[in-house]
């Protein structure tokens, strides 16, 4: 049986969704899957499309890649549009005149930004806002102008106005209506909106109609409005709303509607049956649906339609029903957020309104004329019932206890009167970006997620705008509750905390050795395997006192208490600091006379030092006397705590550095050196966005810019990779090192045993956000602590390696008998590439009986 | 009947450690679990891993068994009796350790 060929036309968000899921799907190897697009690039995040600004690059934009579609079987065609269709021989000609068949089409072509026909609206500066090439030329009108205009108060237009003034202009907005977002807000909500705009530096103008763009005398431009009045302004952005991309069905006879649109039935299917649209081209019930989650439900349901036609020959029962446009989304860092009848047009709905003009939060509450229902709501300047309120409205459920408290702020004592999640039906839509339902979520936990990492990857629920994290959470929680599993998070039989709940205990009452914890707190008398090293990691934290003093000793892991990194046949290898991976030729030299002497096999780690392998335990304090002799210093491989500060060459050399990282790569490092922390920590510095440092892999990375340090954090290779987020940028010196103080020192009081920073942060109720507020706006008001934490731990800093080989007691347990100096007899080693490595244990049989003969 | 070697002091095995002994052509990896005279004495040589390295294991107890936790691949052998935890087909070798003294003697 010959495959069934299906052409996506347009790969943006909803056509790559719609291939994503065909590819990936039990019958993606009875089909050929051809798309085209007229942009340079596969599918790209245009929801995040504002964090270009803020350091994002178009990689880290991308929802696919080339090689992803390479390995799926997707072919791809780039920078080449679809220019015809022949419906009645089933094929498509594109405007480098190929020409392919198809079984089934699907239009995915999506919209274009309007540019109202004003006269003057086609010059230079004059731009819109919709694509990545869109962003690099406003990037580009943005470092010669100083004053932007953006047309257009929606949210499109408002997020244009936020990359604006990231660009350092002095931004305004110009908008027809009386009132920002005047489709998703009411008056009172767009009055606020526009005051905490206007705060942040933005000026808007309401109820301008422009007339013309003539050439300015102050700057590039005048806008000339209706009323006679004018701004004038160096560059001007078009957002004022979008049209769906319908020319192809309009040239080719397909049925559009009346203001455009290609018009679809409840399966996407046009009005020619082998052509589906789907997304922001398509109109259903004579409306667009800008959003995304409704363009990835079409996707499915044409998905699901095409299956049951070409393949089970069972019609496809998915049907698309509308969907809803309850939206938040934080604008120009203002929380906003719109639900379901916004603006209480269902007749005799009846609202509740709360005004706090101090603290600058607006609320109303739409409910039904019998006041059981909710039927809307309107969240300015907080919205964090916002997800409670719409499962209210979505699932007609009658509203709990008082009406007022949905909205009113929680007073002392009194806890917000929140949504038991309980009380949801199993099909209540919790992610609505990736139509996840509650009764999806309860399986993945019974089938074992029971963390949100787990749940994230399983379900795809809430890894799309996050909205929803909360809730999968008490889902979640809820679950794993009546499966009766009592999540035991007992460190161990000894102790009955949480490393997080240990690390407290010992911070609060001071404690400095094991026993006082055990006594205090625990169970038995000796602890164990686990409880040991947590807690000898967690004193030193705090107390940083020296890793090997006795009643500390015992509580060292296999590396640490031998300051090295025990290899599978009981050697050691070592690891001297390489702060930043800069070294002399002289310590390069220094490195070399030891491993020859000592035949130590070495190795150029990832973290850009020098490995030596194979050292016996009564050889480390000889070869550190030589290492620490000639300048170096322990580098911690054998802890869970920093490791190294990756850097790439930066502006000392690199013709296109714009900030020294080298420089700063070695003071991080010889700040953070000696930190113990629940794993290990590993950072890197780029001195440009060319990110040669591989930053963005690090659980902490820092990137260069010519406006300052961008700072990201919890990112890891290994196991499983996790680019880091962004989470500040451009930071001068002082303020990325307090920042940086900031986020380890939380870390290591409530991160749990051997998590990684990308765990500890995904797994935090509030994620990235809340990390945020505790760092940055010092919400929990523990910001000055924490620094004076980290001033102690650095201010105690000592080398290990020196501190012992100075201490002849301590030196008696490195050698392999206590009552003898000969070695270990077990060792056996044979030569490869002109090193020496362990014997296999075939090997080993060899060499004994060679010995033997 | 035990013929009683000395191979250390107390005093060299810090609370909470252990250390090797060479005896009788044997490697003997001695614990000395807390702060008393109370010592453990086993082989040295780790089954799992089949390197001579149990002395630097960590300590501990596991449901009232006094235990050590390999130090390569962390399973755990009861002190009094040799056996893993884990796997009881698996056991170390018992050695007879006592103080006398202040002298560490093996059996």
């Amino acid at each position: 049986m010959s495959k069934k060929r299906i052409i996506v036309v347009g790969n943006g968000m909803v056509g790559h969704n719609f291939i994503n899921t065909l590819a990936t799907s039990e019958y993606a190897s009875q089909f050929e899957i051809l798309t085209f697009s007229e942009e340079p690039r596969l599918a790209y995040d245009r929801v995040q499309l504002s964090k270009y600004f803020s350091g994002y690059t178009a990689a880290d934009l991308a929802l696919t890649t080339e090689s992803e579609y390479n390995e799926k079987g997707v072919i791809f065609t780039l920078n080449d549009k679809v220019v015809g269709i022949d419906t009645h021989a089933k094929t498509i000609t594109t405007a480098s005149g190929r020409i392919e068949g198809y079984d089934k089409l699907v239009l995915a072509t999506g919209s274009y930004p309007f540019v109202p026909p004003v006269p003057g609206k086609d010059q230079d500066h004059c731009l819109v806002y919709r694509t990545i090439e869109d962003l690099e030329a406003i990037s580009a009108s943005a470092a010669v102008s100083k004053t932007g205009v953006v047309v257009g108060g929606g949210l499109l237009g408002l997020e244009a106005a936020n990359a604006l003034k990231a660009a350092g202009l002095e931004t305004h907005v110009v908008e027809f209506a009386p009132r920002l977002m005047a489709v998703q807000l009411d008056e009172g909500g767009g009055k606020l909106l526009r005051r905490k705009i206007e705060n942040l530096g933005v000026t808007v103008h309401t109820e301008k109609n422009t007339k013309e763009i003539v050439a300015g005398e102050e700057c590039r431009y005048r806008m000339n409005f209706a009323d006679g009045s004018f701004l004038e302004t160096d560059m001007i952005l078009f957002s004022a709303g979008i049209r769906p991309q319908d020319e192809l069905a309009r040239k080719f006879g397909l049925e559009l509607g009346e203001r455009g649109g290609i018009v679809i039935n409840d399966f996407c299917q046009t009005s020619n049956d082998d052509i589906y649209a789907i997304g922001e081209c398509a109109l259903w019930d004579n409306k667009i649906y800008g959003l995304v989650a409704p363009g990835y439900q079409m996707a499915k349901v044409a998905y699901n339609h095409i299956i049951g036609n070409l393949i089970t020959h069972i019609p496809s029962e998915l049907a698309f029903k509308g969907a809803d446009m309850s939206t938040k989304l934080k604008l120009l860092g203002v929380d906003v957020a719109s639900i379901g009848d916004a603006h209480g047009r269902t007749a005799g709905s009846q609202s509740y309104v709360f005004n706090d003009d101090i603290g600058e939060v607006y609320k109303r509450l739409i409910v039904s004329a019998d006041g059981k229902k909710v039927l809307g709501a309107v969240l300015v300047g907080e919205a964090e019932s916002y997800g409670t309120l719409l499962q209210l409205m979505l699932n007609n459920m009658d509203i709990p206890g008082n009406a007022a408290s949905l909205i009113l702020p929680a007073t002392d004592g009194a806890a917000a009167v929140g949504l038991g999640v309980s009380s949801l039906p199993d099909t209540a839509q919790i992610c609505s970006c990736f139509d996840v339902t509650k009764g999806q979520i309860q399986e993945a936990v019974r089938n074992g997620c029971h963390t949100m990492g787990a749940l994230k990857e399983a379900t795809q629920a809430s890894t799309g705008c996050g909205g929803c994290a909360a809730l999968v959470k008490q889902v979640m929680d809820a679950e794993l509750e009546s499966m009766g599993v009592e999540v035991n998070t007992d460190i161990c039989e000894h102790f009955a905390y949480t490393r997080a709940q240990l690390a407290d205990i010992v911070r609060v009452q001071g404690y400095s050795s094991f026993e006082q914890v055990l006594e205090g707190h625990g169970k038995g008398e000796y602890g164990c395997e686990i409880c040991k090293p947590a807690l000898g990691s967690i004193l030193a934290s705090f107390n940083n006192e020296y890793v090997l003093k006795d009643g500390l000793i015992g509580l060292q892991d296999t590396n640490d208490i031998f300051l090295g990194n025990m290899q599978k046949d009981g050697t050691y290898s070592i690891v001297p600091r390489i702060a930043g991976g800069e070294i002399t030729p002289e310590k390069l030299i220094v490195l070399g006379e030891i491993a020859r002497d000592y035949d130590l096999y070495t190795k150029i780690t990832g973290g850009q030092r020098i490995d030596l392998f194979g050292a016996q335990l009564h050889q480390l304090p000889e070869i550190w006397k030589k290492l620490v002799d000639a300048g170096f210093e322990t580098g911690h491989a054998y802890g869970k705590s920093l490791r190294t500060v990756k850097s790439c060459v930066g502006s000392t050399w690199c013709r296109y550095g714009v900030l020294d990282s080298v420089s700063m790569a070695i003071a991080l490092e010889n700040r953070y050196k000696g930190l113990r922390s629940p794993h290990k920590i590993k950072f890197a510095v780029s001195g440009c966005t060319r990110e040669c440092a591989e930053a963005q892999s690090k659980d902490i990375g820092v990137i260069a810019t010519e406006k300052g340090w961008n700072l990201y954090v919890c990112g890891n290779g290994g196991m499983r990779p996790r680019h880091a987020d962004l989470f500040a940028t451009e930071l001068d010196d002082d303020t990325l090192i307090k920042y940086i103080d900031r986020v380890l020192m939380f870390y290591v009081r409530t991160a749990d045993r051997l998590q990684r920073t990308s765990v500890w942060m995904e797994n935090m109720e509030g994620g990235l956000d809340y990390l945020k507020n505790v760092v940055i706006n010092d919400s929990l008001n523990i910001c000055e602590e924490l620094e004076n934490a980290m001033t102690k731990v650095v201010g105690t800093y000592q080398c290990e390696w020196k501190t012992t080989i100075e201490n002849p007691e301590k030196l008696k347990r490195f050698s392999q008998f206590i009552n003898s100096d000969k070695a270990d007899d077990n060792l056996a080693y044979v030569r490869e590439r002109g090193q020496r490595r362990p014997a296999t244990e075939l090997e080993r049989i060899e060499l004994v009986d060679l010995n033997s003969k | 009947m035990s013929n009683w070697v000395s191979v250390c002091e107390l005093k060299d095995i810090t609370p909470g450690t252990g250390v090797c002994a060479l005896h009788n052509g044997e490697q003997v990896a001695i614990f000395r679990v807390s702060a008393n005279e109370q010592l453990y004495a086993v082989s040295n040589y780790d089954p799992f891993s089949k390197a001579n390295v149990m002395s630097r294991g960590i300590t501990g107890a596991l449901g009232g068994r006094v235990m050590v936790a390999a130090p390569m691949y962390k399973q755990h052998f009861d002190l009094a009796t040799g056996e893993c935890l884990e796997d009881a087909e698996v056991s170390l070798k018992v050695y007879p350790v006592r103080v006398n003294a202040g002298q560490v003697e093996l059996g």
